[in-house]
């Protein structure tokens, strides 16, 4: 599916001092959201289905190689087992993850190993997780990931700017960051567990989007809190904000610690909700996870058996 | 579906709550029920059924007992006979028994859900999620109320058997807040559910068994309007408590006026919902739906008047019409749907027909769009604009999903709009802006104002209305001086004349001169006729007639002005204008009351002296009365700045505000007795906590009032904040009571006309506090002076503010 990608607009600070948000109705509604809605049965099958596709499956770890890195990408081309598939009557159908993503050492192999799908590889960015190093140096990362062959590139900002209400900073660093990015598609990682409230996050997510961001993404994964629904609240009606405003569409990653399929469902209920069925599609929404496949295909398992499955049943990530 | 299709789709599909066992346990019960009393089944005596059904599909579900009065009388017999073992139970031991039932009812509680939404129609996840929980919740918190009952409470004892009368609408979550409280206190109860939603209140029955309480605590009595009609009219009841429409609440405050039954009322609303552009308007348009599409918006409390900042409006509209769009409407039992069934098809009507009106008026119309199921009673989540406050719609309560909006352009103008209403339940209060958020929830006359948050309930907080939404309060300490009365104070019994019956009660003929009696004039003597005294300047009688005061002996001791009731009208409009005596510091009214009570005490001797003279009693029994009128000033002006409210602990993250508000204006009835020390010590409670009066003084010795003028202008009070007239007192307090601008109305005057005006207080729903002819001693610091005494000079509004950044 191919959309207009968001091209950015200038800062509009009138705007972003409009931003409110409350903490204690922000918690209900987050709450309630996945009280009111229950997907069972085929629904649930067809969801996590559908999930799979939105993943960003990912490793970024220390000790990465290019051995655990083919395997990822092996998962990826193949996330559900074949009987399982057929079971569920979607032999044959489109299955594969959103994206591999990986730290920029590790991109070659991804492309390498993925050759012949359709499935890109993201690089994590601009001194990822902490964004703490050489300005300059963040921007050459980025450019080097896409000359390896990144398609998706995933920045994160400067919380400095966001935490000092240092706007104009965030908004041209954005600016320049999308610029380097090039054709690659642009996640901006708002890492939400810094900054503090969510106030923060609703003028950083609008922020990010008018510097030409084509997703805004919660968190790194490293940082003590990760993706809630809480800051997906507010981040995704950002985006319904900017898109009602402008008509640009950018994406939804919300990323760290969704491991169970229950989860994956809850941010598609969200989705569904608060953006409606077009942000359920991955060219608008990923969900950066590696844990969060075995788990999807072990309910799906159970959906086609009827039986409790086995994680050592499940093909290893 | 396939699977592969639902996979493109993302489609939403059936999740349906099992109804297995609730289906089980009616089948238990060969799907038809008896009437609980003494912890037994009992068949109606004229074996009377009618049944009632599943919303969601028109099925009959269960075939329950349709009391006659000797069914009723059957229960109130039980519960009397329980009544003096139970509330003599230590209070620990009430603690367990409520304790007990808490714990069944979560040991049930998907049981009581699934029979709930069954029964009513509502969402299981709102049954599920809020009803039950906030059922065991209450069920704890009175668990712990009456563990704590001998220290908390000292020189309170439980008012008797009550009868209580519940709605559909939450039918479990309303027997909750009428048991728990009631029991706690050592009352016991005969309780009677709505018609339409009998079952889970069945099924709590067989909790009560299974906690082992005592027989006849808690009686269940099943049945409609002629069931409720013999509870009320049962001469037995110490206290009737109902929750329901106000027009039901005002048959009942007319059927049990001059009873000496207590009453609480707990009736309709049309709450205010007011969006600042200060707002987070997303978390606003959620609160919304919490309010208004919450329960079908069957809810009393229900947010249905929605006010929005005229700048932000058409923005926020468009939010509020795509979130609506997003609302699923179906069967109550799926876990995925927002909106079930409405309770019944004359429910439905009755929304509809509103709905309808408002067209007819020019309103405009959103729906969403989509299916809905093809039988059983349901209604689209229904906006509608272009109404403004004449229109029925925004006047009248609909008791349904349909909310109405409308536009302000300053936080003056929202306040006066959240406040043109006959209503006063909830409002709620969306900005970020605390200090307008605030600002705004003291100005909205409430009971409940939700600032960024909207209805929520918890058993540590009091709820009720102001206005025509009723009196009393359930849950929090204030909820439980509804279920109790003061140890001195027995169960009142009212000795009627019979005056109404003749047409006699509240006719007066203008005053004339004394007749003689050989007793001549002292022409000498300047003549002080009083004259009234409204809006702080002595003012002449509309009428231009005066009345005699006479001594016992018969001779004339002087003449006050006969007021009639055109005076009372200037002086209630005298009494609304000075309304700013309820911002004043709690310290400004102190000041006040204290020299009050100074000027008083520089003229103690001259003060006694008239009450001799009126009443010929000894000089040193009228002495005693002004030091003790003195007193009273002083108790008052320290209780200025001391009764200001407290902080609920309730299960919201935030702050919980019991403010203690003025009532507004009161009319006061002094009684015969104490002319001077009745007088100060009804006048000094209600205006140190912020009301202002229209004070009518004792009858037959007026002159301890009138006297009072000069000290009141030599004591700073304010023009209009006591107001005095004289002149036939129950013609005046008639037209007090009547007066739908005057918030209480407190008499102290014989019984019939204590009746006569709980009677007519119900025009306006006004708050009462009648002596019920029975003597009280007011030298008495517990009768004379007590906390009922602030208690009925204010009401509580509790403000819920969540916090966090």
């Amino acid at each position: 599916m191919t959309h207009e990608r968001n091209p950015g607009i200038p800062l509009d600070m009138g705007w972003v001092n409009q931003v409110r948000v409350n903490l204690s109705a922000t918690e209900r509604r987050a709450a309630t959201l996945t009280t009111r809605r229950s997907i069972k049965k085929e629904w649930q099958a067809a969801w996590l289905l559908h999930a799979i596709t939105l993943i960003d499956l990912t490793t970024l770890q220390g000790d990465d190689t290019p051995g655990n890195v083919i395997r990822l990408c092996a998962k990826a081309r193949q996330p559900v087992r074949d009987d399982l598939l057929a079971a569920l009557d979607m032999a044959g159908k489109p299955v594969q993850v959103g994206a591999v993503c990986v730290y920029h050492s590790r991109v070659a192999d991804a492309v390498r190993a993925l050759e012949g799908t359709t499935i890109p590889v993201a690089a994590v960015s601009t001194g990822f997780p902490a964004g703490q190093s050489p300005y300059k140096q963040r921007i050459a990362e980025i450019r080097e990931s896409v000359a390896a062959g990144a398609k998706e590139i995933d920045i994160v900002i400067s919380r400095e700017h966001v935490l000092t209400g240092n706007w104009e900073a965030l908004y041209n660093e954005t600016c320049e960051m999308r610029a380097a990015c090039g054709d690659a598609h642009m996640k901006s990682i708002l890492a939400t567990g810094d900054l503090a409230t969510l106030r923060n996050v609703g003028m950083a997510s609008l922020v990010c989007m008018m510097g030409g961001s084509d997703f805004i993404k919660t968190s790194t994964g490293k940082e003590d809190v990760n993706a809630t629904l809480e800051v997906s609240l507010v981040m995704t009606r950002a985006i319904r904000d900017y898109h009602e405003r402008t008509q640009y569409q950018v994406g939804f990653k919300p990323a760290g610690g969704i491991r169970t399929a229950k989860q994956a469902l809850n941010w598609m209920i969200l989705m569904k909700e608060e953006l409606g069925d077009e942000w359920l599609q991955p060219h608008l929404f990923r969900l950066g996870a590696s844990a969060l496949l075995t788990d999807i295909e072990r309910q799906l398992s159970h959906f086609a058996t009827g039986r409790y499955a086995a994680k050592h049943h499940m093909p290893m990530v | 579906m396939k699977v592969a299709e639902i996979f493109e789709t993302l489609s939403y599909g059936p999740a349906p709550e099992s109804a297995a066992a609730a289906n089980a346990w009616l089948d238990e019960h060969k799907r038809k029920f008896d009437l609980f009393i003494n912890n037994q089944w009992h068949a109606p005596k004229d074996g009377q059924y009618f049944a009632t059904r599943n919303p969601a599909t028109g099925d009959t579900l269960a075939e329950v007992a349709d009391a006659g009065a000797a069914d009723v009388d059957a229960a109130y017999q039980a519960a009397r006979a329980a009544f003096e073992a139970w509330r003599k139970q230590s209070g620990h031991t009430r603690a367990r028994y409520l304790y007990a039932i808490a714990r069944g009812i979560q040991k049930h509680q998907r049981l009581l859900a699934v029979i709930e939404s069954l029964d009513n129609g509502k969402p299981i996840r709102e049954s599920r999620d809020l009803d039950v929980p906030l059922v065991a919740r209450h069920f704890y918190h009175h668990a712990g109320w009456a563990q704590l009952m001998e220290q908390e409470l000292p020189g309170y004892q439980p008012v008797g058997v009550v009868g209580q009368i519940i709605p559909w609408n939450f039918p479990l979550l309303m027997l909750a807040w009428k048991i728990a409280p009631a029991i706690a206190m050592g009352n016991t109860v005969v309780i009677k559910p709505a018609p339409y939603t009998p079952l889970s209140a069945l099924l709590f029955a067989e909790i009560v068994a299974e906690a082992g309480l005592p027989p006849g605590v808690i009686n269940i009595v099943t049945g409609g309007d002629k069931s409720g009609a013999a509870i009320v009219e049962h001469a037995g009841f110490d206290k009737i408590a109902f929750t329901g429409s106000t027009h039901v609440g005002r048959i009942l405050r007319r059927a049990t006026a001059g009873t000496g039954k207590r009453l609480s009322l707990e009736l309709g609303g049309k709450s205010p919902y007011v969006v600042f552009d200060s707002a987070d308007q997303d978390a606003a348009i959620e609160g919304l739906v919490d309010a208004i599409w919450f329960n079908q918006g069957q809810v009393c409390c229900a947010g249905s008047r929605l006010l929005v900042q005229e700048n932000i409006a058409p923005r926020f509209l468009n939010k509020l019409k795509l979130r609506m769009s997003k609302l699923r409407i179906g069967d109550p039992l799926d876990k995925g749907i927002d909106i079930g069934a409405v309770v019944d098809p004359v429910q439905w009507h009755t929304i509809d027909g509103w709905v309808k009106r408002g067209l007819a008026e020019g309103a405009e119309m959103f729906q969403p769009e989509g299916e809905l199921p093809a039988k059983g009673c349901f209604y689209r989540p229904t906006l509608l604009t272009n109404v403004g406050p004449a229109s029925a719609v925004v006047q009248e309560e609909i008791f349904g999903p349909v909310l109405t909006a409308m536009t302000f352009r300053t936080p003056k103008e929202a306040v006066a709009l959240a406040n043109n209403t006959r209503y006063g339940l909830a409002a709620s209060v969306w900005s970020e802006n605390i200090n307008l958020a605030i600002d705004v929830a003291r100005k909205i006359k409430a009971g409940s104002v939700w600032v960024n948050c909207t209805n929520m309930f918890d058993a540590a907080s009091g709820f009720g209305g102001y206005r025509e939404s009723g009196f009393g309060r359930e849950g929090g300490k204030e909820g439980l001086y509804e279920y109790v009365r003061p140890a001195w104070q027995a169960r009142p019994r009212p000795q009627l004349s019979g005056a109404a019956a003749n047409g006699t009660w509240g006719k007066s003929v203008p005053g004339r001169p004394a007749p003689l009696n050989g007793k001549a004039g002292d022409g000498v003597a300047i003549d002080r006729t009083a004259k009234l005294f409204i809006g702080g300047k002595q003012k002449r009688p509309d009428g231009n007639y005066s009345r005699a005061v006479q001594a016992p002996d018969g001779h004339t001791v002087g003449y006050v002005a006969d007021g009639n009731y055109k005076d009372i009208r200037d002086a209630v409009e005298a009494a609304h204008a000075a309304s700013k005596w309820a911002e004043s510091s709690g310290h400004t009214r102190a000041q006040i009351l204290y020299y009050i009570g100074e000027n008083l005490a520089a003229r103690a001797a001259e003060f006694a002296a008239r009450i001799v003279a009126m009443s010929g009693r000894t000089t040193e029994d009228a002495r005693a009365e002004v030091d003790a009128a003195i007193s009273r000033l002083f108790s008052y002006a320290a209780w200025a700045d001391k009764y200001g409210g407290s902080i609920q602990e309730t299960t919201l993250r935030g702050i919980t505000l019991a403010v203690h508000e003025p009532l507004g204006v009161i009319g006061i009835a002094c009684p015969d007795e104490y002319p001077l020390l009745g007088f100060v010590a009804l006048v000094a409670a209600a205006i140190a906590r912020g009301n202002t009066v229209v004070a009518l003084p004792s009858p037959t010795q007026p002159l301890s009032a009138t006297d009072l003028y000069q000290v009141l202008e030599t004591s700073d009070v304010p023009a209009g904040v006591v107001n005095i007239v004289t002149g036939a007192r129950d013609a005046l307090a008639k037209t007090l009571a009547e007066h739908d601008d005057v918030d209480a109305v407190w008499y102290f005057g014989d019984a019939e006309g204590c009746r006569q005006v709980e009677m007519l207080a119900a025009s306006n729903m006004k708050r009462t506090w009648v002596g019920y002819g029975e003597r009280r001693d007011w030298l008495d610091a517990h009768q004379g002076m007590g906390e009922e005494f602030l208690r009925e000079a204010t009401q509580v509004k509790n403000i819920w503010v969540p916090t966090g950044e």
